[in-house]
C-alpha cells in the first residue's frame, strides 16, 4: 500500500515537473512580467496522483483476471442482441426517434447530428476493410474526398444534381479503391498502413495544389443541397432532406454489411484476415479478395462524400486531412472491429460528444490518445465484440454419415 | 495398376546454400495412401510446400493427373490455383481460421467451388441462396463425418487439439480434392484419437475415392495405413516401397538411428 502511494507520488511529481513550463509559468510578453500560477501545480499533482493510482489499480485487476474481457457491457449487449423481445422494441423506438428527429431538433443540432451519421457510414465502410478483411487503411478519407469533390465539381461545371452524383460518387469511390488496391496488394500490416497514409496525403495535396481542377485551398462554395422532385429547397428544408438521405443510407449500409458479412465473400475476407496462407490453400485468390474489400469499402466513403458536400455547401481540402482518417479508424477500433452496433456507438461518442461537451472538444487529441491506449490495454476487442453467427440444423442429420 | 494422380520428378528446393529437397521423385496412384517419412528436418514439409505452390521449387516437375483428365503441370502456379485443380492440404502447425466457427472454417473451403460475388451477397437471389444452402449442408456433413458435430458453432480456437486437426481435414475436403496431402495429421493426438484418425483416413479413401499422401512420424499409423512409403533424409529420397520392405530396409533403419523407429 505504502509502495503504491509512493509510486503514484513519484508519477505526480514527474508530471508536475514535465508540465511546469506549460501550466505554471505564464510569460506576459507585452508587460514583460512573469505570472506564477502555483495553484495549477497543485491541480496537476493531485490529478496525476489519482490517475496513476487508477491506472495501476486497473492493470493489477487485469493481471488478476478479475477484469475479464467479457465484461459487463458485452454480457449486456449479448443479451440484448440475442433476445428478440428486447431488441425488436429497441429497434422500433430507435426508428421512430430517427424519423422524428428533424421535427424536434433545431437546425443547430441537426448539423452535428448529420455529421455524426456521416461518420457512422464512413465507420461502417472502413470497417469492411479493417474490421472484416483486416487491411489497415490509413488513407480512407481520400475516398471520402473523391466523393465530395466529384459532386462539387460536376455540379459546378455541368450542373449535375445530387441524386445523380450519389451513385456516381459511389462508383468513383470503388474505382479509386481499386486504383489504390492494385499497387499495395502485396503489402500488409504496417507497410500497408504507411502506403495508404501516403495515398491519402497525395489526394489531399493534389486537391490543394491543382488549382485548375480543384480550386485549390479556397475550395468550392455554393454546392446545392438535394432537390425534391425537381424543387429547390430552402436551406433548412434541405438539411432535413439530407438528414433523411443519410438515415436511409445508414439503413442501407447496415443491411448490406450484414448481408456481406454472412456471405461467401464476407467469409473469405475474414479468412484472409485470420491466415493468408491457409486462405490461399483453400483456393481463395488473395489479390481478388483484397481488391474487393478495398472497392466495397471505398464505395461507402464515396457516397458519404457526396452527402457531406451537399450538407456543408462548401468544401476545401481541410476537411480531408489525415486527422479525419484517424477519427474514422478510431471509430472502428473503439467500436469493435467487425461490429456494426459498436461502430454506431463509437461514432456518436467520438463525433457527437465533443460538439456538446466543450472540454472534450478542446482536449480532443489528448483524450483520444488516452482512450485508445486504455482501450488497447483493457478491451482490445472494442466496445462490442463481434459475435460469429451460429447455425441450426434440422433434417440434415439423417442424410449424412453419423457423427 | 491404377493410373497416377500425382507425379513429381526431380523436385529440388534450395534455401540459399541449404538444399532442403534434393531431386526427389515421388508418385501417387489413384486410390492409394502413400506415406512420406523421414527424420526431423529431412525436408518433408518443404516438399509439400513446393508441390502446393507455397514455395516455387528451384527445380523439377510437378504434374497432377485428375482422374479422367489430361495431365497438368503445376510449376509456377499459386497455391489457390493448385487447390482449384484438385489437390488440397493440411498444415503441420495447424492453420485454421481461429476466430471463425468450425462450420465457417469448412465453408471457406467451399469457396473455390462456389461463385456468389458482391452483388449476389447483397441481393441474395434464389441462385445465391441455393448455393449458400448447399455450402452449409456439405460443410455440416463433412463436420459430421469427421466427428465434429458437437463443435459446429464453436470457434476454431476453442476446439481441443485433436478436433482442430480433424477440422483441418474437413476444411481441405470441402475443396473437393482428388488428392489430399496431410502433414502430420496425428501429431499431438492420444492413441485413441490416432486409432480413430486411422479409420477416418481409410474411410476418406474408400468411400470418397480420394488418394492420400501423408507425412507422419507415428510409425504404427504409417505402417497400418500406407500402400507405399517414401523415405527421405537430408532432402534426398533414400528408399521407397511397401511397408514391410521399408521396415526391414537397413538404409532406413540407419537414417533413423538414434531416433525412435519401432513398429
Ligand atoms: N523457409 C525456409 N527458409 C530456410 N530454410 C528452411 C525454410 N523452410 C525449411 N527450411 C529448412 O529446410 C529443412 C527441411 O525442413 P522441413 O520443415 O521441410 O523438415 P521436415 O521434414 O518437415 O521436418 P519435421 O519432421 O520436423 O517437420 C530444414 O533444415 C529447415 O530448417
Ligand atoms: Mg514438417
Amino acid at each position: 500500500m505504502v509502495a503504491e502511494i509512493r509510486k503514484s507520488l513519484i508519477a505526480a511529481v514527474w508530471f508536475i515537473f514535465l508540465t511546469f513550463p506549460l501550466m505554471v509559468v505564464k510569460v506576459n510578453t507585452i508587460e514583460n512580467t512573469v505570472e506564477w500560477r502555483w495553484h495549477n501545480m497543485l491541480i496537476v499533482g493531485v490529478t496525476f496522483f489519482f490517475l496513476s493510482w487508477l491506472w495501476r489499480y486497473l492493470l493489477q485487476k487485469k493481471e488478476e483476471g478479475t477484469l475479464t474481457t467479457k465484461g459487463a457491457l458485452t454480457k449486456w449487449t449479448d443479451r440484448v442482441m440475442n433476445e428478440p423481445a428486447i431488441y425488436k422494441p429497441l429497434i422500433a423506438v430507435g426508428t421512430v426517434a430517427a424519423l422524428l428527429g428533424p421535427l424536434v431538433l433545431s437546425e443547430k443540432h441537426m448539423q452535428p447530428l448529420i455529421s455524426a451519421l456521416i461518420f457512422i457510414v464512413l465507420g461502417l465502410g472502413l470497417n469492411i476493410v479493417v474490421g472484416l478483411a483486416g487491411l489497415l487503411d490509413l488513407g480512407y478519407v481520400a475516398f471520402y474526398a473523391v466523393g465530395a469533390y466529384a459532386y462539387a465539381l460536376l455540379n459546378f461545371h455541368f450542373g449535375l444534381s445530387f441524386w445523380a452524383a450519389l451513385p456516381l460518387g459511389a462508383g468513383l469511390g470503388a474505382v479509386f479503391g481499386i486504383l489504390l488496391g492494385i499497387p499495395v496488394l502485396r503489402l500488409r500490416g504496417d507497410y500497408l498502413a504507411i502506403v495508404t497514409l501516403g495515398f491519402g496525403e497525395i489526394i489531399r495535396l493534389i486537391l490543394e495544389n491543382w488549382d485548375d481542377l480543384s480550386h485549390g485551398p479556397s475550395g468550392i462554395a455554393n454546392i446545392p443541397g438535394p432537390t425534391l422532385f425537381g424543387d429547390v429547397l430552402s436551406r433548412s428544408d434541405s438539411t432535413v432532406l439530407i438528414y433523411y438521405v443519410i438515415i436511409a443510407m445508414l439503413v442501407f449500409t447496415i443491411f448490406v454489411v450484414n448481408r456481406i458479412q454472412n456471405s461467401r465473400l464476407g467469409r473469405s475476407w475474414l479468412a484472409l484476415r485470420e491466415d493468408e496462407i491457409a486462405c490461399q490453400a483453400m483456393g481463395i485468390d488473395r489479390m481478388k479478395t483484397k481488391l474487393a474489400a478495398f472497392a466495397v469499402g471505398a464505395t461507402w466513403a464515396g457516397m458519404a462524400g457526396v452527402v457531406f458536400a451537399a450538407k456543408s455547401g462548401f468544401i476545401n481540402p481541410k476537411s480531408f486531412e489525415f486527422w479525419e482518417s484517424v477519427l474514422i479508424l478510431s471509430i472502428v477500433v473503439l467500436g469493435g472491429q467487425g461490429s456494426i452496433l459498436g461502430v454506431i456507438l463509437a461514432a456518436f461518442v467520438l463525433k457527437l460528444l465533443p460538439e456538446y461537451v466543450r472540454i472534450l472538444g478542446e482536449y480532443r487529441m489528448l483524450l483520444f490518445g488516452a482512450a485508445m491506449v486504455l482501450m488497447m490495454l483493457f478491451r482490445p476487442q472494442g466496445f462490442i465484440s463481434n459475435v460469429r453467427r451460429s447455425y441450426e440444423f434440422h433434417g440434415l442429420d439423417e442424410e449424412g454419415a453419423d457423427g | 495398376m491404377a493410373d497416377k494422380v500425382l507425379n513429381v520428378s526431380g523436385l529440388t528446393m534450395d534455401f540459399g546454400g541449404l538444399r532442403a529437397v534434393d531431386t526427389v521423385d515421388l508418385d501417387v496412384r489413384q486410390g492409394e495412401i502413400v506415406a512420406l517419412i523421414g527424420p526431423n528436418g529431412a525436408g518433408k514439409t518443404t516438399f509439400f510446400n513446393c508441390i502446393t505452390g507455397i514455395y516455387p521449387p528451384t527445380g523439377g516437375d510437378v504434374m497432377v493427373i485428375p482422374p479422367g483428365m489430361e495431365p497438368q503441370r503445376l510449376n509456377g502456379l499459386k497455391p489457390n490455383q493448385i487447390t482449384i485443380r484438385g489437390m488440397a492440404r493440411t498444415f503441420q502447425n495447424i492453420r485454421l481460421f481461429p476466430n471463425m466457427t468450425a462450420l465457417e472454417n469448412v465453408m471457406v473451403g467451399r469457396h473455390c467451388r462456389t461463385s456468389a460475388g458482391v452483388i449476389g451477397a447483397i441481393f441474395r437471389g434464389p441462385a445465391t441462396r441455393a448455393e449458400e444452402r448447399e455450402t452449409i449442408s456439405i460443410s455440416y456433413k463433412l463436420l459430421q463425418k469427421m466427428g465434429l458435430k458437437k463443435h459446429v458453432n464453436d470457434l476454431a480456437k476453442n476446439l481441443p487439439y485433436g478436433a482442430q486437426r480433424r477440422l483441418e481435414i474437413a476444411r481441405a475436403l470441402a475443396t473437393d480434392p482428388f488428392l489430399l496431402l496431410l502433414d502430420e495429421p496425428a501429431a499431438g493426438m492420444n492413441p485413441q484419437e490416432t486409432t480413430e484418425l486411422d479409420e477416418l483416413i481409410t474411410q476418406i479413401r474408400d468411400e470418397d475415392g480420394i488418394s492420400i499422401l501423408l507425412i507422419e512420424h507415428d510409425m504404427k499409423l504409417v505402417m497400418s495405413l500406407s500402400d507405399r512409403i517414401f523415405v527421405v533424409d537430408f532432402g534426398r529420397k533414400i528408399a521407397e516401397g511397401i511397408p514391410q520392405a521399408i521396415k526391414d530396409n537397413p538404409v532406413v533403419i540407419k537414417a533413423y538411428l538414434g531416433e525412435e523407429f519401432e513398429v
